[in-house]
């Protein structure tokens, strides 16, 4: 790394981590607005819709997302004290509730694949449907999946010291961004289409 | 060896940028002398054409699909991997950490690897050639519906196309990792004393052109990642009902190839300033050297850049007046699209300002920058034509369209590389320019590209479409052609002295007079260390800043030029 000699307003990495999330907003940002651009130009889109296994099914995976923020948050926490073994306890903790998520999600997936529904088709004949629900929770998912791995990094290094508070902040920094992009998905593609 | 070729120093980088860009124009140059060859002699047999092409130009004659393709792989090239990699890739990595008294990028790794994504994704592009049915023939807008719909919509639509836009992505991911690094580089490396109102216009420039494809290039992956599902996944995002290609009916519904338009336009315009950005700042620092004046209205022309950058994300609209839009959107992106020519007419007036009153030193730095100044108003003119719907409703897909981008877009960034060149090569490479081949490349470049671009409004006024293979078919058109022969004549000219320009750089390379650390008395921190630099810029001196970067012929001071680095720099 470079050798800085002037002030620095905060550490090159979580500026930089925030600059990528920045750009990777906008890419959510676009998908979202081509979601409303298709909706509003397709007449028959479906609504209200039910969900394979459910509503409530999609509620439990957005809580256990949610649950592992709490973890990462306290994650980040013991590292700032000095914990290294309970950072990397909470981070595994964190992973766990990722990979809990991926498999929910992907239990809904092949719920939905099982009632006809395609990126190219789907029973309600209107095939963009499937087309965005697949396209943004599966540019979700593969966030999610890369956060794990790299969280994995993550907490074994903060384990052996490799790591500094600092790091294991950063990556806070994304795993709480994956959350949040999961926070307009949610309403947007669930709560905004499902029987009342 | 490895551990040159893979270097984390930004001053390599910047060099292989540079020559990955040089690489690229050449394909990318030879490619339109092809297209303007064609286009004059549609019925000669070009050997040449039959032994690159054996299935495109059997017997020597280019199909039409062909010409689409080599036009598509020329419009690529020279957007993505010569006007954004070189002025910011290339002279952006060497000189930006120089400028500002850092002695690396603040990530050295992400950088080298943006250097390695950006040379994949060039490999993957040229490799289109040699996919089954060639390179696609779109364009590089690549507009749907017939980019998202594989082989039936033409030979090159196929595999070549997917390599397409893998490689806009992987192009994408590389711009997006550089322009991380270079904001943070900007806000966390500067020395003490280098305040933003002391920053070079070129470091403002890098920095403004980053934080623009931070924020586009996003919107061009997500754009590419749809097309991608539209042509492997069954969605139809692009793609409307009741579609027919080759007479085969396309189970699509839903889509619309319009809001691929938005979307690559949203991308694609600020494009545009990323490419002309960087040169605008190089241009006020070369003008300012070589009249030996200050800048005149550094804050204006920061201002105004910030400005430029800001207005180019809300005038995307204007490359679809004839989409069908609502008139209310036209007008509105017609006004915005206007507002634009305020800050690029400050930015020209401050470049006038400048020269004014000062000993111009003619080198060829300076005449190439004196050039830009000339194209970029010429092209300008012209974009207040089309800006207008009612004017643009006539010209677009017109020649007048294809004469516009290229000056200002085009010739006028080329100009800027040629400048940053003649200007940067001896702190580069540590030897001098031949100014003599230098004086002579830039008039014959200088009146050929008016030569070929001029007459180009012309027949676009006179309602020659763009994108024709050739032109016999069509009565209205024969009276053209001798705007086309000149056109090409010029064209082949301006070719032919680029090669003046490569000897002179690699002849310079080896036998060039050496350089010494300030041959042009310039006053930014590159001009304070020996060319070439040392591996950590300054030697792990403690850099400082005292002065403002322009500070040329300040009345009572001996010397005309003041550096900027105070004591205790090298």
């Amino acid at each position: 790394m470079s050798v800085a000699v002037g002030p620095r307003i905060t550490s090159p990495n979580k500026l930089g981590m925030w600059l990528f999330l920045v750009s990777d907003a906008l890419t959510f940002t676009t998908l979202i607005l081509c979601y409303a651009f298709v909706r509003i130009s397709s007449p028959a889109w479906p609504h209200p819709f039910e969900f394979a296994p459910g509503i409530l099914f999609a509620t439990l995976m957005t809580f256990v997302l949610l649950t592992s923020s709490l973890t990462m948050a306290a994650g980040v926490g013991a590292m700032r004290e000095g914990r290294r073994n309970g950072a990397a306890a909470w981070i595994a903790a964190t992973i766990a509730c990722g990979a809990l998520f991926i498999a929910l999600h992907l239990t809904e997936w092949r719920h939905l694949i099982a009632m006809g529904v395609t990126p190219s088709a789907n029973p309600w004949g209107v095939p963009l449907f499937g087309a965005v629900f697949f396209g943004l929770t599966g540019l979700h998912m593969a966030h999610v999946a890369s956060g794990i791995v790299y969280l994995a990094i993550l907490g074994a290094g903060a384990r052996s010291g490799r790591f500094s508070a600092g790091d294991v902040e950063v990556g806070g920094l994304y795993w709480h961004f994956v959350d949040l992009v999961w926070m307009f998905l949610f309403p947007l593609l669930y709560l905004t289409a499902v029987k009342p | 060896m490895l551990g040159r070729i893979f270097s984390t120093d930004h001053k390599v980088i910047g060099k292989q940028y540079y020559f990955l860009g040089l690489a690229s124009v050449l394909i990318g140059l030879a490619l339109s002398v092809f297209m303007r060859l064609h286009l004059i002699y549609p019925d000669q047999k070009v050997k040449l054409f039959e032994w690159l092409w054996p299935v495109g130009a059997a017997g020597g004659i280019m199909t039409p699909e062909l010409y689409l393709s080599i036009m598509t792989m020329h419009g690529t090239l020279m957007v993505f991997f010569v006007l954004t990699t070189v002025p910011q890739g290339g002279f952006g990595n060497y000189f930006l950490p120089i400028q500002i008294g850092a002695s690396d990028m603040a990530f050295p790794r992400l950088n080298a690897l943006s250097f390695w994504i950006t040379l994949t994704a060039l490999l993957v592009l040229l490799g289109a050639f040699f996919a089954p049915g060639g390179a696609p023939l779109g364009g590089w807008t690549a507009y749907p519906p017939l980019s998202a719909v594989g082989q039936i919509a033409g030979p090159g639509q196929g595999d070549g196309m997917d390599m397409w836009i893998l490689s806009v992505a992987l192009f994408s991911i590389a711009s997006l990792l550089t322009s991380i690094n270079f904001i943070a580089t900007v806000i966390e490396l500067r020395v003490p004393g280098m305040t933003l109102d002391r920053m070079p216009l070129t470091v403002w420039a890098w920095f403004t052109t980053a934080i623009i494809s931070l924020l586009a290039f996003a919107v061009l992956l997500a754009a590419g990642l749809l097309l991608l599902l539209d042509r492997w996944g069954g969605t139809s995002f692009f793609l409307p009902a009741g579609l027919v290609v080759s007479d085969r009916a396309l189970n699509h519904s839903g889509g619309s190839p319009l809001l691929w338009q938005h979307l690559f336009w949203f991308f694609g315009h600020p494009e545009v300033y990323i490419a002309i950005l960087p040169g605008m700042g190089l241009v006020s620092t070369i003008l300012s050297v070589n009249a030996r004046r200050p800048v005149f209205g550094y804050k204006a022309m920061v201002g105004a850049m910030l400005t430029i950058a800001f207005l180019g994300f809300a005038v995307w609209g204007h490359h679809m007046f004839i989409s069908g839009m609502s008139p209310y959107s036209a007008i509105a992106f017609s006004v915005l699209t206007l507002t634009v020519g305020v800050p690029s007419a400050i930015k020209t007036f401050n470049w006038l300002g400048t020269l004014w009153g000062g000993r111009l030193r003619l080198n060829v730095a300076m005449l190439f920058a004196l050039g830009f100044v000339s194209v970029f108003v010429a092209g300008g003119i012209t974009g207040v034509f089309l800006g207008q719907p009612a004017m643009d409703l006539y010209l677009h897909d017109t020649y007048f369209v294809v004469g516009h981008f290229h000056l200002i877009m085009g010739v006028a960034a080329v100009f800027a590389m040629f400048a940053g060149t003649y200007y940067w090569f001896p702190k580069m490479f540590g030897r001098m320019m031949n100014e003599t081949l230098g004086k002579i490349h830039f008039y014959i470049t200088f009146l050929g590209v008016y030569g070929i671009f001029v007459p180009m409004h012309v027949a676009g006024l006179a309602g020659n479409p763009r994108r024709y293979p050739d032109f016999k078919e069509f009565e209205f058109l024969s009276d053209l052609t001798w705007i086309h022969t000149f056109i090409s004549h010029s064209s082949f000219t301006v070719a032919a002295a680029q090669l003046l320009f490569l000897f002179n750089l690699f002849w310079s390379l080896w036998r060039g007079a050496r350089a010494s650390v300030n041959p042009w008395e310039a006053t930014t921190l590159e001009w304070s260390v020996p060319s070439p630099p040392p591996h950590d810029n300054f030697g792990g001196a403690a850099v400082t800043v005292v002065r403002g970067a322009y500070e040329f012929s300040v009345p009572g001071r001996e010397s005309d030029f003041a550096m900027q680095a105070g004591e205790g720099t090298p």
